[in-house]
């Protein structure tokens, strides 16, 4: 049975790469039926890889192998229903598909839908997303760069190449109003243009990949999924300011992620798409994978290159910016994977086009990571502007299990809680900003009525201690000790005096820290006691934790209670 | 040091520490990044992944080979938690500690295999059945708590179904052990 088709040409211009495309388009009509299924991680955990084979040998056992293509596909969205199949010529997805449904499935193809497996794929939670950086909804075949080319792949790359000049790039990147999508939001095209600028006789394009924030897997989920989109906007980006070496560091606990960008650099280089001479013009472009190592300070820019360059992630004061003095001490354009990967959008779509999506200030769609106490745990992405409560009460699908929402963590460990009243909020970096949190990379965990909000702060306090690299004092030992603060007061032996002294001691940290770990090492803290005092003073002066996580409800928090 | 002299001056690969075919693997790595030293990292990689983790002869190896100090080399595998320096039971349970795995109470379960095995965070069971490790987040928070029993990504854990896997790997122990005359 051939489930692939492969081609084996170079492409050297924009008409054949029309051309490979049209064919891959001819060869994929030739199948009456296609069906995908998601190879995403929450897929993947439920067996999908057993239900793509289970499909696969009712279509053989069938006869059916030239009218009938089952191909893995990315990730759906919601993973609280995996594994999903879907059908998109009959416009259906199905949940929770068993082993034993295949051969229901295959019949069904022609015919009436398997009813009792079908998902509501006209909720809230499909119609109220715009997918710009998912835009093929999983319904395409990850490894497949001939399925990426049919889908439009690396015509933005070719139209660039042709039709652009390298400022004409930078200038659509500005004209977009694309803000990095790694955090801080710092403007895109203006990086871009900082290092285009610069003198020197070797630059770098870095794809950060290292996605450390926990409770986010958007940048995952883009790069199992979409690879060579993610290559393809690198190679714009090194075109634009003239690198012609790039990196992508990937933490090493993503290994399909590994796996997949491996084989797709391997991919785009035999097609001439990377590497030498890309689309036989005078552009070079080499592409290699770094491997992280669980180090989370390694997705701070300055840590990231000393880790490339082979030694311990340790962040330098900046400036000098990456942009001016980055990896070997030579200009580096450093972006996040979503980043990189909106460029395509940009430039095949036009930067007017897709600056009508989003606020005044901040552009474009974003992917979130929904997950915690929420109904439709998974992978949205919305217009930034949209509210927070229509994010998760529209389109999570609120909190389950009769429990009460209250609040939403966004912004990784350097983050806030943002509680119910500021649900009306919208979703963009200056709002966040505002509300004492943070955009991150888009990490979004509910929280309902259970847990306690001086525990959570405790657990990031924790987190950052933990991962403070130790160059600079006030992160090394300020959280450490705020960490022991918290500690005391979820075990009853706080006093007022002291969260007086946490609080300045949030500040000195904040402010003296050298980099972004230690400086929003204290926002969790800061933003819960601005929404949560309450919690706070129950567990230091009436000495109970309203939750009932530091101790059951109504019990002395200092009396020690057996576990469990 | 004469080893790393010698090597150094003529560029000569070093002596793997014994003829073990899979040092070869590791050799490969250094070799493809012209055996510069930021090649360290991605080297321990390939001596973790061959060997399962990081001893005393695979550091100094890899430092006389890339020419690092052995005392920076021992920084950068001290830094990076993905790097184990003893060795790892013969299965491996990890447990996501992540935000959105430590909500849905992966600290519960953490207590609950310390309860019942006696294991915590880093430890491997006395036969070398398995290890436990705790990670930071797997990127499968949607399916939270999630865990990764031998490289196998597992979500919505409950205690039961983590001790089932857990038990199964310890009466797979007892079946091979050998039956005393
Ligand atoms: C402690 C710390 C961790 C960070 N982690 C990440 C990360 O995991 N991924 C990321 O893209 N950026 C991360 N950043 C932000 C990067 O330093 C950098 O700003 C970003 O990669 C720039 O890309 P952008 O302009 O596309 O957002 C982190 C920053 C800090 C201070
Ligand atoms: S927090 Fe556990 S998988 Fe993300």
């Amino acid at each position: 049975m051939m489930i692939d088709r492969k081609i084996n040409q170079q492409i050297s211009s924009p008409e054949e790469l029309a051309n490979v495309a049209a064919e891959q388009l001819a060869w994929q009509a030739q199948y009456q039926h296609r069906v995908f299924v998601c190879m995403g991680t929450a897929c993947q955990s439920v067996q999908s890889g057993a239900v793509l084979t289970a499909l696969q040998a009712e279509i053989k056992s069938k006869a059916r192998e030239n009218e009938c293509l089952v191909s893995p596909g990315g990730c759906q969205g919601n993973c609280a229903s995996a594994p999903l199949v879907s059908v998109p010529e009959q416009d259906l997805l199905y949940q929770k598909v068993q082993l034993s449904d295949a051969e229901e499935i295959i019949e069904a193809l022609a015919g009436k839908p398997v009813g009792r497996l079908l998902c509501d794929n006209k909720s809230d939670f499909f119609t109220m997303q715009n997918r710009v950086v998912t835009n093929h909804r999983g319904l395409l075949n990850p490894e497949s760069i001939e399925d990426y080319i049919a889908a439009g792949g690396f015509s933005a790359l070719l139209k660039a190449l042709t039709d652009f000049t390298p400022e004409a790039v930078v200038q659509e990147l500005q004209k977009s109003g694309l803000r990095g999508r790694g955090g801080a939001g710092y403007p895109t095209g203006l990086k871009w243009s900082t290092v285009a600028k610069t003198r020197a006789e070797q630059r770098y394009v870095i794809c950060n990949a290292d996605e450390g924030d926990p409770g986010a897997f958007m940048n995952r989920s883009v790069l199992e999924d979409y690879p060579f989109r993610v290559l393809e906007g690198m190679a714009i980006a090194a075109y634009a300011v003239g690198a012609s070496k790039g990196y992508v560091y990937v933490r090493a606990e993503y290994p399909l992620a590994v796996e997949r960008v491996t084989k797709a650099i391997r991919n785009a280089e035999k097609h001439g798409l990377l590497g030498n001479k890309i689309g036989s013009m005078s552009f070079d472009f080499q592409v290699e994978i770094r491997l992280g190592a669980g180090a989370f300070v390694c997705g701070e820019e300055t840590a990231l290159i000393s880790s490339i360059e082979g030694g311990k992630g340790l962040p330098c004061p900046r400036p000098p910016y990456p942009a001016e003095s980055g990896l070997w001490g030579m200009p580096t354009l450093i972006n996040n994977v979503e980043t990189f990967a909106n460029v395509v959008p940009i430039i095949s779509g036009g930067a007017e086009k897709y600056a009508t999506i989003g606020t005044p200030t901040s552009k474009g769609t974003k992917t979130f990571a929904l997950s915690g106490s929420i109904m439709n745990t998974g992978l949205v992405e919305v217009p930034l502007g949209t509210s927070l409560r229509k994010m998760i009460f529209d389109i999570g699908g609120g909190v389950p299990d009769g429990h009460k929402f209250k609040a939403v963590q966004t912004g990784g460990p350097a983050g806030g809680c943002i509680p119910e009243e500021h649900l009306d909020a919208t979703i963009d970096y200056e709002t966040l900003m505002e509300l004492g949190s943070f955009m991150g990379s888009g990490g979004m965990i509910v929280m309902d009525d259970s847990s306690c909000m001086v525990d959570v702060a405790k657990f990031f306090m924790q987190f950052c201690a933990a991962e403070s690299c130790g160059k600079c004092v006030p992160c090394r030992v300020g959280t450490a000790h705020m960490h022991d603060m918290l500690d005391r007061i979820t075990k009853g032996e706080g006093t007022m005096e002291e969260l007086g002294q946490l609080e300045s001691l949030c500040d000195v940290v904040k402010f003296t820290s050298l980099c972004g770990l230690g400086q929003g090492a204290p926002n969790p803290v800061l933003s819960t006691l601005r929404f949560f005092k309450g919690e706070y003073l129950a567990h230091i002066v009436g000495h109970t934790c309203p939750a009932g996580v530091c101790a059951p409800v109504g019990q002395d928090i200092r009396r020690p209670t057996c576990a469990l | 040091m004469s080893v790393r002299t010698r090597a150094a001056r003529k560029n000569v690969a070093v002596k793997a520490p014994s003829d073990d075919k899979r040092w070869s693997i590791v050799a490969a790595v250094m070799r493809k990044h012209g055996s510069a030293q930021s090649a360290l990292i991605e080297t321990l990689h390939s001596v973790q992944s061959t060997f399962g983790y990081l001893d005393d002869t695979a550091l100094a190896f890899v430092a006389h080979s890339l020419r690092i100090p052995l005392s920076k080399v021992y920084g950068v595998a001290t830094f990076y938690s993905h790097f184990r320096l003893k060795p790892q039971g013969k299965h491996n349970c990890v447990i996501c500690m992540g935000t959105a795995c430590y909500i849905k109470g992966s600290a519960r379960l953490l207590q609950r295999i310390d309860q019942k095995y006696g294991l915590k965070v880093g430890d491997t069971t006395r036969d070398n059945q398995f290890s436990l490790l705790e990670a930071r987040c797997l990127g499968a928070c949607g399916i939270a708590p999630a865990g990764i029993f031998d490289g196998r990504v597992l979500g919505n854990l409950a205690s039961p179904l983590v001790e089932s896997q857990l038990d199964n790997w310890l009466a797979e122990s007892q079946q091979n052990e050998p039956k005393l005359p």
